[in-house]
C-alpha cells in the first residue's frame, strides 16, 4: 500500500515540481504540501492526469495553528475511484491571505469552502457565493478558531413580553467547566499546590 | 387587436409576471428534519433551490477539541442518529490507525454485525419514509415495527436504544450475551419476509413508480462533480463500495454482492436499498456463524492503554485500579499525526479527519458527512423538476440533519 503511495508521490513531485513544496507518506496516507497560489492548477492536474484521476473531492476543511505565522492550514482530501487511491493536500495560509477557490473544478467544493469560511474566516477568491453556512443568520466571529470560546459570546432565549427571540451576552450561572486531567508530572500548566513554598524557601 | 403586438400596454407594474419564492421548511414533514429551503418556482417548476442549513448545528467539532477521545465517542452517535454505530466505527478506526492497535477478531466481528444492523435500520427508515413522502402510509408502519426489534438488539448489546456508545477504540465495550445471538438469527430468518411484504407494497405500485421513475437522474459525471458516495453512486451503475474497494475491519472475508442500479433515478436507488438490506441480512447471519466458530471466541477488546482492564483485574490489582482511574479521567494519549478514516456508512462515505497533537484530546476533528455533499447538489438536481418531486429527491438523497449540521 505505502509502496504504491511512494511511487505516486514521486510521480506527482516530478511532474509538477513547481507546485509540490514537499510530500510524505504517513499512516498509509499520501500528504502533499502545496503553495496557495498553485492550488487551482494542481487540483486540475490531479483530476485529469491519468496516473492520478483524483476526480472526487472527499473533504475540505481548515485547521487553526494560532502560534504559527501562517496560521491556517486548508486541507483537501481527494479520492480516485478509478485508481482506488486517496490523497491529502495541505495549503498553509496567513490570516490575511486568500486561497483560490476550486469550485470551477469541483462544484462540490462550494459548501465546503463556505463552511471553512464560516468556521475559520478563511477567504476563498473566486467563490461564487461565499456566505456563512452553518452558523446563525447575522452571526459574528469564526467559531472553530482556537481563540473563540466554546461558550460563544451571545445566547438566545424567547422573550415572553417582546414575543420574540432575543439575543443576549452569555451569562453563565457557573463557570464553563474545563477540567485538566493531565498528569501533574507531565502536562500541568499550573503551579502545583505546595510548589510555591519551594520558591519561598529558596529566597 | 389580434394580440400580435403583445399586450404590454395593458400591463401595469403590478401585473408583471415574476417567479414565485417559497420557503420549504424549516418545519415540513418531508424535509426529514430542520431544512429550510428557499425555492424559486416558475409555476410548479423549480428554477432554483437554496438550502439553508445549520438549524441543528451544535458545534460538535468545537466541543470535541476540549474533550478526551473517549468522551467524544458519544457525539458520533448524535450525528446520523438513524444508524449511530456506523459513525462510532469511523471514529474508532481513526484512533486505531494513529495508535496502531489491532482489534481482536471477536470485537471485529461484533462491529461488522452491528454495522450491518445499522445499515438495515437506516435503509428501513429511508425506504419507508420516502414512500410516505410520495403518499403511502403503510410502509413506514411496517418498517418501524422491524426497526423497533433492531433497536431492542441495540439495547441488549449496550444498554441504549439509540445513542449506543458501544464501539470503543480497540474493540467493543462488552461481549454479547449468547441469547441475543439466537434472537438476531431468528429475526434475520424472518426479516426477508417483511422485505417481501414492503416489496409487494411498493415495487410495482403505480403511484410509487410514477413519483420516482426518471426523477433525480444522476450520471457518472455528476457523481464525480458533486462528490457523491454510497447509494447515490451505486444507483447509477458504479459498483463503488468502500467495504469492497478499501476493505476495513474484516469485511474482506464476508460474502456479499453489491447491487447497482441502471438508470440512476430515485426508483433505482430504492431498489438498491432494498437489495442492500437483503445483503446485510446475509452478512449478519455470516457474522454470527463466525462468532460461534472457535476462532471467533476470545476477548472483545484489545487490552492495553486504550482500553479498561477487566473487572476482575481491577478488583484485585492496584495497577489495574490506577489504570482504570487514569483511563476514565485523563484518558489515553494518541501519538502526533493526522489521519483520515472512512467507513461505508449506510448513507455513503462517512469519514473522520483527525489531527492529533500527542495529548489526550484531538487537536482538530473534522467529520465528513455524506449527506452534506448530497444536499449541496440540491439546486443542481432539483432544477427543472416539479415542486412535488423535491420531496422525492430529498428522500432519495437520504438526508438526516444530525450529520449535515453536526
Amino acid at each position: 500500500m505505502s509502496e504504491a503511495l511512494n511511487e505516486l508521490g514521486t510521480i506527482i513531485a516530478t511532474k509538477r515540481p513547481d507546485c509540490v513544496l514537499g510530500w510524505d507518506v504517513a499512516y498509509d496516507e499520501l500528504n502533499i504540501d502545496v503553495a496557495p497560489a498553485n492550488i487551482k492548477g494542481f487540483v486540475e492536474f490531479l483530476k485529469t492526469d491519468p496516473n492520478c484521476k483524483f476526480s472526487t473531492l472527499v473533504d475540505l476543511s481548515g485547521v487553526d495553528y494560532p502560534e504559527r505565522a501562517k496560521r491556517f492550514d486548508v486541507v483537501y482530501h481527494f479520492l480516485s475511484m478509478y485508481q482506488n487511491q486517496r490523497i491529502r493536500l495541505r495549503v498553509s495560509v496567513r490570516e490575511d491571505e486568500m486561497v483560490p477557490s476550486i469550485v470551477d473544478i469541483h462544484p462540490s467544493a462550494n459548501w465546503f469552502e463556505r463552511e471553512t469560511f464560516d468556521m475559520y474566516g478563511i477567504l476563498f477568491s473566486g467563490h461564487p457565493d461565499l456566505r456563512r453556512l452553518l452558523t446563525d443568520y447575522g452571526f459574528r466571529g469564526h467559531p472553530l478558531r482556537k481563540d473563540f470560546p466554546t461558550t460563544g459570546y451571545t445566547e438566545v432565549r424567547y422573550d415572553e413580553e417582546l414575543k420574540r427571540v432575543v439575543y443576549e451576552p452569555v451569562s453563565l450561572v457557573q463557570e464553563y467547566r474545563q477540567f485538566d486531567f493531565m498528569s501533574p508530572w507531565e502536562g500541568a500548566q499550573y503551579v502545583l499546590p505546595g510548589d510555591e513554598k519551594q520558591e519561598e524557601a529558596a529566597k | 387587436m389580434d394580440g400580435s403586438k403583445g399586450f404590454d400596454d395593458a400591463l401595469t407594474g403590478e401585473q408583471k409576471i415574476r417567479n414565485f419564492n417559497i420557503n420549504f421548511g424549516p418545519q415540513h414533514p418531508a424535509a426529514h428534519g430542520v431544512l429550510r429551503m428557499v425555492l424559486e418556482l416558475d409555476g410548479e417548476i423549480v428554477e432554483r433551490a437554496d438550502p439553508h442549513i445549520g438549524l441543528l448545528h451544535r458545534g460538535t467539532e468545537k466541543l470535541m477539541e476540549s474533550r478526551t477521545y473517549l468522551q467524544n465517542l458519544p457525539y458520533l452517535d448524535r450525528l446520523d442518529y438513524v444508524a449511530p454505530m456506523n459513525q462510532e466505527h469511523a471514529w474508532c478506526l481513526a484512533i486505531e490507525k494513529l495508535t496502531g492497535v489491532e482489534v481482536p477478531r471477536r470485537g471485529s466481528l461484533i462491529r461488522v454485525l452491528f454495522s450491518e444492523i445499522g445499515r438495515v435500520l437506516n435503509h428501513l427508515l429511508n425506504v419507508t419514509t420516502q414512500a410516505m413522502d410520495v403518499g403511502a402510509l403503510t410502509p413506514p408502519l411496517w418498517g418501524f415495527e422491524e426497526r423497533e426489534k433492531l433497536m431492542i438488539f441495540y439495547e441488549r448489546a449496550c444498554g441504549a436504544r439509540l445513542h449506543a456508545n458501544y464501539f470503543r477504540p480497540g474493540g467493543v465495550h462488552q461481549d454479547l450475551p449468547e441469547a441475543l445471538l439466537d434472537d438476531i438469527i431468528e429475526w434475520a430468518e424472518h426479516f426477508p419476509n417483511v422485505l417481501d411484504d414492503i416489496d409487494g407494497l411498493l415495487t410495482e405500485n403505480r403511484i410509487f413508480k410514477q413519483r420516482n421513475c426518471d426523477i433525480g437522474v444522476i450520471s457518472e459525471e455528476e457523481i464525480l462533480d458533486w462528490g457523491y458516495s454510497g447509494v447515490m453512486v451505486r444507483g447509477s451503475g458504479l459498483a463503488w463500495d468502500l467495504r469492497r474497494a478499501q476493505p476495513y475491519e474484516c469485511y474482506d472475508e464476508f460474502d456479499f454482492q453489491i447491487p447497482v442500479g441502471k438508470n440512476g433515478d430515485c426508483y433505482d436507488r430504492y431498489l438498491v436499498r432494498m437489495e442492500e438490506m437483503r445483503q446485510s441480512t446475509s452478512i449478519i447471519l455470516q457474522a454470527i456463524e463466525k462468532l460461534r466458530a472457535p476462532e471467533g471466541q476470545g476477548d472483545v477488546l484489545a487490552r492495553g492503554k486504550l482500553t479498561p482492564p477487566k473487572r476482575s483485574e481491577m478488583k484485585t490489582s492496584m495497577e489495574g485500579l490506577i489504570h482504570h482511574f487514569k483511563l476514565y479521567t485523563e484518558g489515553f494519549k494518541v501519538p502526533e499525526g493526522e489521519v483520515y478514516a472512512a467507513v461505508e456508512a449506510p448513507k455513503g462515505e462517512f469519514g473522520v479527519y483527525m489531527v492529533a497533537d500527542g495529548s489526550n484530546k484531538p487537536y482538530r476533528a473534522k467529520l465528513r458527512a455524506p449527506g452534506f455533499l448530497h444536499l449541496q447538489s440540491m439546486d443542481h438536481v432539483a432544477k427543472g423538476h416539479q415542486l412535488a418531486d423535491v420531496a422525492a429527491i430529498i428522500g432519495t438523497m437520504d438526508i438526516v440533519f444530525g450529520e449535515i449540521d453536526r
